[in-house]
């Protein structure tokens, strides 16, 4: 029942009253109106743009949410109103939906806010009406190709480890990019298909005379060496094919698909010419077999991207061909029966049949007029010259269809490159986002456990350094945190930028570049006290790659998958440590930094003169891959660049 | 909303323009000739005629607008308003006996006062005024008896409405048979018709019927 009758229904009950006397049997109970209000307006109050309804309008449609009691989440006390935060356009159309059971879809607005807007308030867009269901239809077809081409790619580009290996050849041949070896191929082929094209072509080529005999075409004078050519070049199409036939997916489908066709007819003809060369009767025919090498020309439209898509048009525009061809025979007929019967009397005319008067139409139509058969008779010439405008008329109408299909065609495929490219660009920006989060995480927590250290040294802290965080941060790494004395496990952050980005954050240099460096030398020389994370004394790489800071070597710990950069900054901080040795003092607040960091962070917004704090987790050594570093109460001497990670508690 | 009672307000666009172009169809000219509007009277009247309150009054030609923005309804809006309420069946017949029960001048239009007189009788008559206005719309052609014919169109109507899917399936006699025993219960001197006073008389012993009737005093 549509809600725009609903305020019709006290009549429809009204008008039950022709049943009453006719029935037989007593009629049930009406539902009792318990709350019988006085209709009422509402106030919808949605970002400062105030609707005002009847509340019996909203209640037409029970299962949305302004029409049951999910609308009472929404009520502001102090104002008596309900409060939307969300967008009063699209509000707009569906208080209307309310009031005319109508839903409308307004054409400037996007697909995906307006579909968010319906989920929100609970509405179908199913119930779209039909003035604007077709338009709504369209835009989100497009919308789902759009996101089905994002999926594609994104899958494309997902490096999915277990491939085996005849899908991996599979994807090398669909898609050249995807390796080195695929992309030699792929120019090997393209090489070889246009050297087999070319030297198709210059075998006909006269070459110049042998004395003795007329003038040969180079493919008979160097018979041999196009022989060879040929064989080799046949080779290759061959091994590709096989190739391709093993690494395809569904071999019916392949073998049936238009590409894998054009490729045997191009090797064919070689075979069943090597086949035939005995008999000498059919090498006739075999001379024209090799007409169809010309077919391998079409084998680069798997290398060209403009190729495929002006197939892909002509097949989709079969119709418009189809007529096209369809009304020219029709001309054609006609217009060649009309020119033999006018041209019959004159003397030697050249128009001897209809099919031979059929050439000249033709020609005429495409206005073409070679010039070798032209009517003598004025009549001849009359029909002649409508023939010809007519032809332009009639071949004229179809081809726009057929450019404009091309043309929508064509520019799909450029935006779904465009696409792309914008995608990546945004995939980046998206990563960085998230690790500027982490990253702002991990040097909260920092702080907040420096400054806990800086209260044990009661050394004076600068006030107004580094970032203020707001409260949802704050919140939010609380949370974090949270998580990470759950789990016991700690964050890291995957960004190789990061660790030679000098922080924004001013430090005291504690120590200078060279001190720095003997104290790396100095680690590799020592033991570390109490390893409570075996797991970093037992990788022995870590020592000795301890000094090549400098150097920017790609080094891999043993059992670890990170990058050297992440490294580095484990060196840093493992010489951090290193440093702290010598300040017994801070050894003992070791146990109370401990302490008091598992009280839980302050993420506080002092700060940082001092980057560097570490603090190791008594976990097992078994969870790597996560790094352990050893706990250290440095808090004196300390790194000039912000480390990259530390361990949580 | 103190409106004149027009009764029609046309505006005809073949008189205005002039340039009446029998090449660019009649059906525009269609969709001038019958944008009329038509005004109720003021609220004080209608409350003086009708037992609504102003309240009341209000919110029936709010929904009655909603549906009729030209303010009078037409047979086939009527029947299409009423099929709404009722999806599986076919409603247009009894929807017609109805429109004729509202209409009660007979101009083929039922306007908000002709809706609103028709409820307040139903909604808030006496019992007696509602057998009346029921009497009313089973006698088709409003001769002050009901003829075995008319009630069968009546009751074929009604069961129409339930559609064809229904448990137990419609047979064809069950509308007859249904109007035999009505004639039976009402038809007291067997003359073959029911008049006024038989059906009131009946209806008034019957304890079902009366009982149904007080239905509709919560209906708004």
């Amino acid at each position: 029942m549509a809600a725009g009758v609903a305020a019709w229904l006290p009549f429809a009950r009204a008008a039950a009253i022709g049943w009453m006397p006719v029935a037989n049997c007593p009629m049930p109970l009406a539902p009792a109106d318990k709350n019988k209000r006085q209709d009422e307006l509402i106030v919808l109050n949605v970002s400062g743009r105030r609707f005002q309804t009847w509340r019996t309008t909203l209640e037409r449609y029970p299962d949305t949410l302004l029409g049951s009691t999910e609308k009472e989440f929404f009520f502001n006390e102090d104002t008596k109103e309900y409060f939307f935060d969300r967008d009063p356009e699209v509000f707009r159309c569906v208080l209307n939906f309310y009031r005319t059971g109508k839903l409308h879809y307004p054409r400037y607005e996007c697909i995906s806010a307006y579909d968010d807007e319906l989920a929100f308030y609970g509405i179908l867009p199913e119930i779209i009406g039909d003035c604007c269901y077709e338009e709504y239809k369209d835009r989100k077809r497009e919308n789902a190709e759009r996101l089905m081409d994002d999926n594609d790619s994104e899958n494309n580009q997902e490096s999915m480890p277990s491939l085996s290996f005849r899908q991996t050849m599979w994807r090398a041949f669909e898609n050249p990019h995807t390796s080195t070896l695929a992309l030699v191929f792929y120019y090997v082929t393209g090489f070889f298909i246009a050297v087999s094209v070319i030297t198709n072509v210059v075998e006909t080529v006269p070459c110049g005379t042998v004395p003795g005999s007329k003038e040969l075409p180079c493919g008979e004078r160097y018979s041999v060496a196009f022989f060879c050519l040929d064989t080799a070049c046949v080779m290759i199409f061959t091994v590709e094919y096989l190739l391709r036939l093993f690494a395809a997916p569904s071999r019916y489908r392949f073998i049936r698909s238009v590409m894998s066709i054009i490729d045997v007819v191009a090797i064919m003809p070689y075979y069943i010419g090597l086949v035939m060369t005995n008999n000498e009767d059919v090498s006739g025919a075999f001379v024209t077999l090799r007409v169809f090498r010309v077919f391998r020309i079409f084998k680069f439209s798997r290398h060209s991207q403009g190729l495929r898509i002006l197939g892909y048009t002509l097949k989709s525009c079969a119709s418009e061909l189809g007529f096209l061809l369809f009304s020219l025979t029709m001309a054609i007929i006609i217009f060649a029966t009309v020119m033999f019967y006018a041209e019959k009397g004159s003397s030697a005319s050249k128009f001897t049949s209809i099919p031979a008067s059929f050439w000249y139409t033709i020609v005429t139509m495409t206005t073409l007029g070679y010039g070798d058969m032209v009517p003598k008779t004025i009549a001849g010439k009359i029909f002649g010259s409508i023939c010809s405008l007519s032809g332009v008329l009639v071949i004229a109408l179809p081809v726009p269809v057929i450019v404009s299909n091309f043309s929508r065609i064509y520019h799909q495929n450029q935006r779904a490159d465009k696409r792309r490219a914008q995608k990546k660009a945004r995939l980046a920006r998206i990563r960085v986002a998230k690790t500027g989060s982490s990253n702002a995480y991990l040097h909260s927590k920092r702080n907040g456990l420096l400054n806990e250290a800086l209260e044990l040294l009661g050394t004076p802290e600068e006030e107004n350094m580094g970032k203020t965080t707001s409260l949802i941060e704050s919140q939010h790494h609380h949370l974090l945190h949270c998580l990470e004395k759950t789990t016991g496990l700690s964050y890291l952050v995957d960004d190789p930028l990061l660790s030679v980005r000098t922080s924004t954050i001013k430090n005291h240099e504690f120590i200078d570049e060279q001190m720095f460096e003997q104290n790396c030398m100095e680690s590799s020389m020592q033991n570390y006290p109490s390893t409570r994370s075996p797991s970093l004394s037992s990788h022995p790489g870590l020592t000795t790659t301890c000094c090549s800071r400098r150097s920017k070597k790609t080094t891999h710990l043993p059992n670890s998958n990170l990058p050297a950069t992440r490294l580095r900054s484990m060196q840093e901080l493992s010489t951090i440590h290193i440093q702290g040795s010598e300040q017994p003092s801070l050894t003992t607040s070791r146990s109370s930094l401990n302490l008091k960091a598992d009280d839980g962070l302050r993420p506080n917004c002092k700060t940082s003169q001092i980057t560097t704090a570490i603090i190791s987790i008594p976990t097992p050594p078994a969870l790597t891959p996560e790094e352990r570093l050893i706990e250290n109460g440095t808090l004196g001497p300390l790194a000039l660049h912000p480390p990259n990670f530390l361990s949580g508690i | 909303m103190r409106g004149q009672s027009r009764k029609e307000s046309l505006s005809d666009s073949r008189d205005l323009d002039g340039s009446y172009d029998q090449l660019t169809d009649s059906v525009e000219d269609e969709f001038e000739l019958s944008t009329v509007c038509h005004r109720p009277e003021g609220l004080e009247q209608l409350q003086e005629q009708t037992k609504f309150t102003r309240k009341e009054l209000q919110v029936l030609y709010r929904g009655f607008k909603n549906e009729c923005p030209s303010g009078i309804v037409n047979e086939e809006n009527f029947k299409q308003i009423y099929s709404q309420f009722f999806p599986q069946g076919d409603s247009s017949t009894y929807a017609t006996f109805l429109f004729n029960a509202f209409d009660t001048n007979h101009d083929g239009s039922v306007s908000f006062e002709d809706f609103v007189a028709g409820l307040s009788v139903i909604l808030r008559g006496t019992t007696d005024d509602r057998l009346n206005w029921a009497f009313n719309l089973y006698d088709l052609n409003k001769d002050g008896c009901i003829t075995k014919e008319e009630m069968l169109d009546i009751m074929k109507s009604i069961y129409d409405m339930m559609g064809k899917y229904t448990y137990p399936a419609l047979r064809e006699e069950a509308p007859r048979e249904h109007v035999e025993s009505f004639f039976q219960k009402m038809d007291r001197n067997k003359d073959g018709v029911v008049t006024i006073e038989e059906f009131i008389e009946s209806c008034q012993k019957d304890e079902n019927i009366m009982r149904s009737m007080q239905l509709f005093d919560n209906v708004i």
